[in-house]
């Protein structure tokens, strides 16, 4: 069992393990969101003076005016990024969804609307001295990787996972190979996976190994793997997963 | 090659489930879900925690177990969200919730105010004493201003209208408001020093006011919107005060089980004093800066916000409708 994984019990029997997120995967996740939010906040303010501009409006001269309809909302936009996505997208932000984490509570579920808003309003504490010091010293000190906003929610930053449940989806696409064992698909499915990951050296001789092995019983007639490209050598292992060609 | 426990036709057959479960997720985790989406969700789950007590035994550590285990989490996650009952929920919070909460921290609030008289008087005594001590508590603007006869907030709304304010205000009040609560996660010290600061500042500006006779103008400005504002602050440091109490003194097993309790609890005070302090920001927008205005009108407008206030901590608007 990993130590840096959220075990919850669950009524079938069978734990959930929910990997936790590092500082670094934080860090990352709120420099997404911190482009974002600032961006779409310049952007209002652009908009807004553009829109004066083209259509002459007097009204956007005035003091009043220019606060709130083009200052204010984009403060709004700034400041309740967080608090207002996080709500809308149960735990998640575009930046969070980008660097592959989500908010849970300690039980692995999705957390309460108060408990995002707790969180929020402890990023007041956080955010000190500045550049988030505060939370990010107690993030990596802390035992399941929390800023005080989390400790004070009852909330943890976890990876998402939503890579590998597409992947998944992917893989259940495949027509898989009766005469061969499930570990063996297991492995070539994963070399599947990572096949752009893995440099071209490593993963060529990584297929080589896996078709000499399935070969007698599964690899589909044709040219031998070593004369193939990569491409090629990547369909002769799909196929030969599968079972012959697609 | 070492042979798995998991047959081959198996996998294959999963495969195509665990794709169309993965496939459903992505709806699932949007909105609602209705009840045979519901059920196809407790079967999958069920399906699933089976799979994956299979694969961690017969695969552990292989990409195909991470992506079941994902999955497993996301469902469980999807099987045992909570519901929404959002108006409910909002009459409960104000008709039972808040008023529990309330009174659970008049302890906390009686200390808040007392530290805050004592540093108001505090405030008061320095600056009355020696008035040079003024610039620790008031801005050169604002201590020149007096100097010539003349509260800061005369002519105010010459320069910045009364929305803008109003906005800046309740903005700035709300945010010192919140700080004032969160402070107290560093064993109430941030409370004690956010309450005890705004208190020295206010002392010291009334005792620096006084000396150049303007007093009776400052209290003149502040009696609308002060009579809520004030307390609101003092109940954000007494919910502040609470937090600190919470890790000093855990009433649970841990300090961050009592931690998390603790704010659970009094984060529903704020669904009282962001509105009050919202009102409260409009009153010192565009009544309280506003010569035209005498003291009849503020003292209306101070006690109805007082009243106000009282009504909606004690739960006493909502308690019928909460009834019914």
């Amino acid at each position: 069992m990993n130590a840096d994984a959220l075990v919850v019990s669950s009524p079938t029997g069978v734990d959930v393990e929910l990997a936790i997120a590092g500082p670094g995967s934080r860090a990352y996740a709120f420099l997404i969101d911190w482009h974002i939010r600032l961006l779409v906040a310049l952007g209002w303010l652009a908009a807004f003076a553009i829109a004066v501009r083209v259509f002459h409006w007097r009204g956007g001269s005035s003091t009043t005016v220019a606060f709130l309809l083009s200052f204010f909302p984009a403060l709004l936009i700034y400041f309740l990024y967080h608090p207002v996505l996080e709500l809308a997208m149960r735990g998640r932000t575009p930046g969070k969804r980008m660097a592959g984490v989500r908010i849970v509570d300690r039980q692995g579920g999705t957390p309460s609307s108060l408990a995002l808003l707790i969180r929020n309003a402890f990023r007041l504490i956080d955010c000190l001295p500045a550049f988030y010091g505060v939370g990010l010293a107690i993030t990596i000190f802390s035992a399941q990787r929390v800023r005080l906003g989390d400790l004070a929610a009852g909330t943890l930053l976890v990876h998402d996972g939503d890579r590998e449940s597409r992947a998944l989806s992917q893989l259940g696409a495949l027509s898989l190979n009766p005469s061969l064992d499930a570990a063996t698909l297991a492995l070539g499915n994963d070399l599947l996976l990572r096949w752009q990951e893995l440099e071209s050296l490593t993963r060529r001789r990584l297929a080589h190994q896996l078709l000499s092995r399935i070969a007698p019983a599964a690899t589909p007639p044709g040219p031998r793997a070593d004369t193939l490209d990569d491409a090629q050598l990547r369909q002769q292992l799909r196929d030969a997963l599968s079972g012959g060609p697609r | 090659m070492k042979r798995s426990g998991l047959n081959p036709s198996w996998l294959a057959q999963r495969f195509t489930q665990w794709g169309r479960l993965g496939d459903s997720l992505t709806t699932w985790r949007r909105g609602r879900l209705s009840r045979q989406d519901a059920l196809k969700a407790l079967e999958g789950y069920r399906g699933l925690a089976r799979d994956v007590a299979s694969a961690r035994k017969a695969l552990p550590g292989n990409p195909i177990t991470t992506a079941l285990e994902t999955l497993y989490a996301s469902l469980h996650a999807i099987v045992n969200r909570k519901p929404r009952h959002t108006l409910a929920s909002l009459r409960h919070l104000y008709a039972v919730e808040l008023p529990t909460t309330f009174q659970e921290l008049k302890p906390q609030l009686l200390g808040v105010w007392l530290l805050f008289a004592l540093s108001t008087g505090a405030g008061w005594w320095l600056v009355h004493t020696w008035p040079t001590l003024v610039g620790l508590v008031a801005s050169p603007a604002m201590v020149q201003h007096v100097e010539r006869g003349e509260l800061w907030t005369d002519g105010i709304l010459n320069i910045t209208p009364s929305s803008v304010l109003s906005v800046r205000i309740f903005t700035n009040n709300i945010v010192v408001t919140i700080f004032a609560c969160v402070a107290g996660i560093l064993y109430g010290l941030g409370t004690f020093y956010v309450i005890a600061t705004n208190g020295l500042m206010l002392g010291g500006v009334f005792a620096f006011t006084r000396l150049h006779g303007l007093d009776g103008d400052l209290l003149k400005f502040i009696f609308a919107h002060g009579t809520v504002e004030l307390p609101m602050i003092c109940l954000g440091g007494a919910a502040g005060v609470a937090l600190g109490e919470s890790l000093i003194r855990p009433q649970l097993a841990s300090r961050r089980d009592s931690l998390e309790q603790c704010t659970g609890r009094i984060a529903r005070l704020f669904a009282a004093l962001i509105p009050l302090l919202i009102i409260c920001g409009l009153i010192e927008g565009f009544v309280s800066p506003d010569p035209a205005i005498g003291w009849i009108p503020r003292l209306i407008i101070g006690l109805a916000n007082l009243g106000l206030m009282y009504a909606v901590l004690t739960g006493r608007f909502f308690r019928s409708a909460a009834a019914a």
